[in-house]
């Protein structure tokens, strides 16, 4: 997989003034006033306190539901209506399709583009590998752990080679040491492909580990209200948590969030 | 809990001994009711048995059985196609399908038979009074099946689909309808037994030919060992092929188990 897209300076995804409200007897404004601008090959996280709407801000920003005001784009077009080519999104939930074996999931999208045969199976032999999924190729989703079925999603969205990856708190569901390991295979991944990310988490140490720069979003309705720029290397791995820096980063996040997090857990309770 | 997984041989003689077992304990309830009841009610299994092998070669017979599962074929599809077609669109317009279901649910424990005057005069006697009846009794369990299943289906494999770009008719055939498909199996084996149901049912009241007019004929004219075999005969071609289906049932729901 070549690494595409070497053109620094250029904002590879913006978001400007947007806002998005539920409509309903009693509305629900979720999300804004965002401006947010990407970077190309950047590796952008957003945490917040739950129910915050770092979901909604995903959604808007993959073009799976529009913004209530303002103007979202990806590479210069905007985004209305539906999920532009060279976006991948990763959901939280288990999404593999049970029908179909680890190799047919992978396969999904190219044989949907009608890619030929040959070109598919090196594509997915590729990704399959990548993701550490070999020796599960004929095995179907039932069969494997909700870690390796994350897996299996990551990559039918990385055989597509998107430019911009999207990921809604992709290990949420996954135990300490797996996050971990997987954060790893995302970094690999996001080196590799040279693709822009952004990742949506709640864990502060995942967003710290991972990188360039943070969004803290504010209780609801979420806006910005720190972006914590990490400084760290393009060539890092999970061993960075016992970096100093990261400390530091971390504390950052928190103390930014926890008055937010409190407001969130009053207005739940 | 303590049940430790038995090697697949033994399983297979236990399943065997199982099955005639209920063969035996059959034949013995049969027998019992032959002794209470008589030649005049039913006959006894191997007078029926050496009547049924002596029917199976007879060539009349073969054209009752003919236009019976002709009926049956056109019953089933269409109870497939349309329960299947209804089921989809029930189960994605979300209100109507919620206004739908009771109604649905209702019409489903009506006794069909109350309505056959109602069927007989506007399709008359013949094919397709026989038809419609199997398809009244068929479509609403594979209309039920599939709404069901559509209204189940987990919302993120939709957003998936939408993440992947499919277009609506796509989404339909390779997201949807795979998502769906072991549902929609078991609501096609239960409309199977109904749908035959329906059609001999529909033979017995206003045909002249079918499994069904044999039956309700052998008791018109008294001939009980007729009665007796048809309905044995039905018997057994209605339990291979469930059986058949349960097979392919469980096999679908069992790979994504």
């Amino acid at each position: 997989m070549s690494a595409n897209g070497q053109a620094h300076t250029d904002f590879h995804a913006t978001l400007r003034a947007v806002t998005r409200t539920y409509p309903g007897a009693r509305p629900v404004h979720a999300l804004g006033s965002i401006d947010l601008d990407i970077a190309r090959g950047e590796f952008f996280s957003v945490v917040g306190p739950s129910g915050c709407g770092k979901s909604t801000l995903l959604d808007v920003l993959a073009g799976l539901s529009a913004p209530t005001t303002g103007r979202v784009s990806f590479e210069g077009k905007q985004v209305a209506g539906r999920v532009p080519e060279g976006v991948g999104v990763v959901f939280q939930e288990d999404a593999s399709f049970p029908w179909l074996t680890v190799y047919d999931n992978v396969a999904f999208g190219l044989r949907r583009a009608g890619m030929d045969a040959a070109e598919t199976a090196r594509r997915v032999d590729y990704a399959v590998g990548f993701m550490g999924l070999r020796d599960f190729t004929h095995a179907y989703p039932a069969q494997l752990s909700g870690g390796m079925r994350q897996r299996v999603c990551i990559a039918r969205t990385l055989v597509l080679q998107p430019r911009l990856i999207l990921l809604d708190e992709p290990f949420g569901a996954l135990d300490q040491q797996t996050r971990l390991l997987m954060g790893d295979e995302l970094l690999r991944l996001w080196r590799e492909t040279g693709a822009s990310v952004l990742l949506i988490t709640h864990a502060l140490d995942e967003a710290a580990m991972l990188s360039d720069r943070v969004g803290v979003m504010s209780a609801r309705p979420g806006v910005f209200i720190d972006l914590v720029t990490t400084g760290w290397a393009r060539e890092r791995d999970s061993r960075i948590v016992s970096d100093p820096g990261f400390g530091a980063i971390t504390a950052r996040l928190w103390s930014s969030l926890r008055t937010e997090s409190m407001k969130a857990i009053g207005r739940e309770a | 809990m303590g049940d430790a997984p038995r090697p697949a041989p033994r399983t297979h003689v236990k399943k065997l001994g199982d099955s005639l077992l209920i063969l035996a304990l059959i034949l013995a309830i049969w027998q019992g009711l032959y002794a209470y009841a008589g030649d005049v009610a039913i006959s006894s299994p191997l007078n029926t048995f050496t009547f049924a092998t002596g029917l199976l070669t007879h060539a009349p017979f073969w054209d009752h059985a003919a236009a019976t599962l002709l009926a049956f074929a056109y019953a089933l599809a269409i109870s497939a196609a349309a329960g299947i077609a209804l089921g989809l669109l029930l189960g994605l317009r979300r209100f109507a399908g919620d206004v739908a279901e009771p109604l649905l649910v209702s019409l489903y424990t009506i006794p069909k038979v109350t309505l056959y005057p109602v069927m007989l005069l506007v399709f008359g006697l013949g094919m397709s009074a026989k038809v419609a009846f199997g398809v009244i009794h068929g479509m609403i369990p594979v209309i039920l099946f599939t709404l069901t299943a559509v209204k189940n289906i987990p919302p993120v494999l939709l957003r998936t689909a939408r993440a992947l770009q499919l277009r609506p008719l796509e989404t339909a055939t390779t997201v949807l309808a795979p998502a769906v498909m072991p549902e929609i199996i078991t609501g096609l084996r239960v409309g199977f037994a109904l749908t035959l149901l329906g059609v001999l049912i529909g033979e017995m009241f206003a045909s002249q030919r079918g499994l069904g007019f044999l039956i309700i004929n052998g008791i018109n004219s008294h001939d009980v060992r007729m009665t007796t075999a048809v309905a044995v005969i039905v018997v057994v071609f209605a339990v291979f092929v469930n059986g058949a289906m349960l097979a392919l049932d469980r096999r679908v729901h069992h790979a994504r188990a």
